[in-house]
């Protein structure tokens, strides 16, 4: 419909470009890092690569797919992302479903027990020494079991599984089906989109998580990705380029820069597969967690 | 047909042994930590376990009394709040408008692909953002600087410079979280009854009437609401974030209480000066979170959980 006022047009100019300023700024980084990672080496140590590719040399690929460590943290963040996802998920519905009914005998206090740790935390030494004092440290379990559950999930769990009718558990349950029954058969099928946007939550942390390696585990076998990334991207290592054996200064010198950004292309492949999946479980999950609570 | 509570517990005995293995988690890495706070009291000595937790020599307010007549004490809780305030200033209203703009689009398809392109960040991992940060402002083969140069002018070195840690903390978080954060203001503006749009064509109204008189008030409980829950996290300020991005040289502007903490604790082992900042740091949290709460049950009505 076409409307009169021509202020309106004045304000369609200014959204389209503060939308498309938006895009730009968020989309750039990874462009810029996506070209060098795939430039000429030359180009790159003479920064004439500033948005698209000069040249096409995909010689840093080569080197950092070659070193071993890469794998090997890879390796063991898709143990710590898989394994670590399936026992939040499973954790979190085993908390969730008992304080999603109404009638359960202890629902307030451990509600109460629940909620309470999202206000107040021992912080970061106390839980360290626990950590460490119960054996965990440099075991693979350090970096799963800490955070097993995170409150404000279980929340947005158990608010979903509570929306669902009640009288399909009663019915159930008159018929005689166990709590787990009714957990497996009645509400996990109808919440899935909700427990979808959790475990993308859940993995997508897993995937990233740096702080729990950090602090747990000193092994660089047991390291994930994330610590590798630091090694290379913040604290300037030049494993990759030691592992490759290469001699020469020069070559060196230009071939940081790609080693770095071909580091981050690969690591960014996952996560950028993936989320555009989820995006319209996103919205309803995101609803969910914010408005209702 | 009421049912005493003995009877209850006994029906609901499936739903606790549900619940049992979360009650196990949450004691042993929530609630046993909250015990290990009287290390803050105590002379703890290293290495020695949980045992340590009570053969330790009791010093009272030895940490706290320290802490509080260091000369980083008040470096340390101003920069902790300002980071947290300079984000909240800057990096609350943009995904506001952010989510105006992509609703009053008129091309859907662009609206949709915009919003996936700018939500993508949030899921990239501090390590990334501040590596490509630490890259691109570095002072010798960094973008920003190259271009800079290019320009004429010299180039910064940014990632060491006290006076740009904070703009950097502030725009590289909003650079990441602002399309996300979005996702539920644009959900709000799509909740309102299209009826509305209608009446207000039929008056006559211009777009930018719409953006003020109908979509603003419409979405501004959704707005009161994520004002007052980031307000109780407002200290909360990312501990990864700061640790990945600073070094001695922006220490002025840079630490943060979590960062000294864990400087103080993990690496220099003076575990009872750190639980002492950490637990001085908690309950201040702590306050900040239950009276948002309040408010927002005041004002809202509706509290959080």
């Amino acid at each position: 419909m076409k409307t009169s006022h021509g202020s309106d047009r004045v304000l369609d100019v200014v959204i389209w470009i503060l939308v498309i300023f938006a895009v730009a700024v968020t989309a750039y980084p990874f462009l810029y890092v996506l070209s060098v990672s795939i430039s000429d080496g030359a180009a790159v140590a003479r920064g004439d690569v500033l948005l698209l590719p000069k040249g096409l040399s995909l010689d840093a690929f080569g080197m950092v797919t070659q070193y071993n460590q890469l794998w090997i943290s890879y390796r063991n963040t898709f143990f710590y992302t898989i394994f670590g996802t399936l026992a939040n998920i499973v954790f979190t519905c085993l908390g969730a479903y008992p304080l999603s009914k109404r009638d359960f005998s202890l629902r307030k206090p451990l509600n109460f027990f629940v909620v309470f740790t999202m206000y107040f935390s021992g912080g970061l030494i106390p839980t360290y020494i626990v950590v460490t004092g119960i054996g965990l440290y440099n075991s693979p379990l350090a970096v799963i079991l800490p955070v097993l559950v995170s409150t404000y999930n279980m929340m947005i769990c158990r608010s979903a599984m509570s929306s669902v009718p009640q009288d399909l558990f009663e019915n159930a349950s008159l018929e005689g089906a166990s709590d787990f029954y009714q957990l497996i058969h009645i509400a996990i099928p109808l919440i899935k989109p909700t427990l979808a946007v959790l475990t993308l939550y859940y993995a997508v942390a897993r995937y990233n998580d740096f702080f729990n390696a950090m602090l747990y585990l000193g092994d660089s076998n047991l390291q994930p990705l994330q610590m590798f990334l630091r090694r290379v991207l913040i604290l300037s290592s030049s494993e990759v380029l030691q592992a490759a054996g290469t001699d020469a200064a020069a070559a060196a010198a230009q071939n940081t820069l790609k080693i770095r950004y071909v580091c981050i292309v690969l690591a960014a492949i996952p996560i950028f597969a993936i989320t555009p999946f989820v995006q319209k479980y996103l919205v309803s999950g995101t609803m969910l967690g914010a408005v209702k609570g | 047909m009421k049912r005493s509570f003995g009877q209850r517990l006994k029906r609901d005995r499936y739903l606790l042994l549900m619940f049992l293995p979360v009650l196990v988690y949450y004691l042993v890495f929530c609630y046993l930590p909250m015990v290990g706070i009287v290390m803050g009291f105590e002379d703890y000595r290293m290495g020695s376990g949980f045992e340590g937790l009570f053969t330790s020599k009791w010093v009272g307010l030895k940490w706290f009394n320290q802490f509080f007549s260091s000369v980083f004490s008040w470096r340390l809780i101003r920069n902790t709040f300002l980071l947290s305030f300079y984000s909240l200033i800057f990096g609350f209203p943009i995904p506001i408008i952010f989510a105006i703009a992509i609703t009053q689009l008129r091309s859907k398809r662009f609206a949709k692909a915009a919003q996936v392109i700018t939500y993508l960040p949030y899921f990239i991992s501090t390590v990334v953002v501040v590596g490509m940060m630490t890259n691109f402002l570095s002072p010798s083969n960094g973008v920003v600087n190259l271009i800079i140069e290019k320009m004429g002018g010299k180039s910064i070195n940014f990632m060491s410079d006290p006076g740009w840690f904070r703009k950097l903390y502030v725009i590289s978080g909003s650079w990441q979280s602002f399309g996300f954060n979005s996702i539920i203001f644009v959900a709000a503006i799509m909740g309102i009854d299209p009826a509305l749009y209608e009446a207000m064509e039929v008056d006559g109204a211009s777009r930018w009437q719409r953006i003020i008189h109908l979509i603003l008030p419409g979405i501004s409980e959704t707005i009161i609401l994520l004002l007052i829950m980031t307000l109780g996290n407002l200290l909360n300020v990312g501990f990864e974030k700061v640790y990945l991005m600073y070094s001695p040289a922006v220490y002025e502007t840079g630490d943060v209480i979590s960062t000294y903490v864990y400087r103080q604790g993990i690496e220099s082992h003076k575990y009872g000066y750190a639980s002492a900042v950490g637990l001085f740091y908690s309950a201040v949290g702590f306050l900040f979170v239950v009276s948002s709460n309040y408010l927002s049950r005041k004002v809202t009505g509706s509290s959080l959980w």
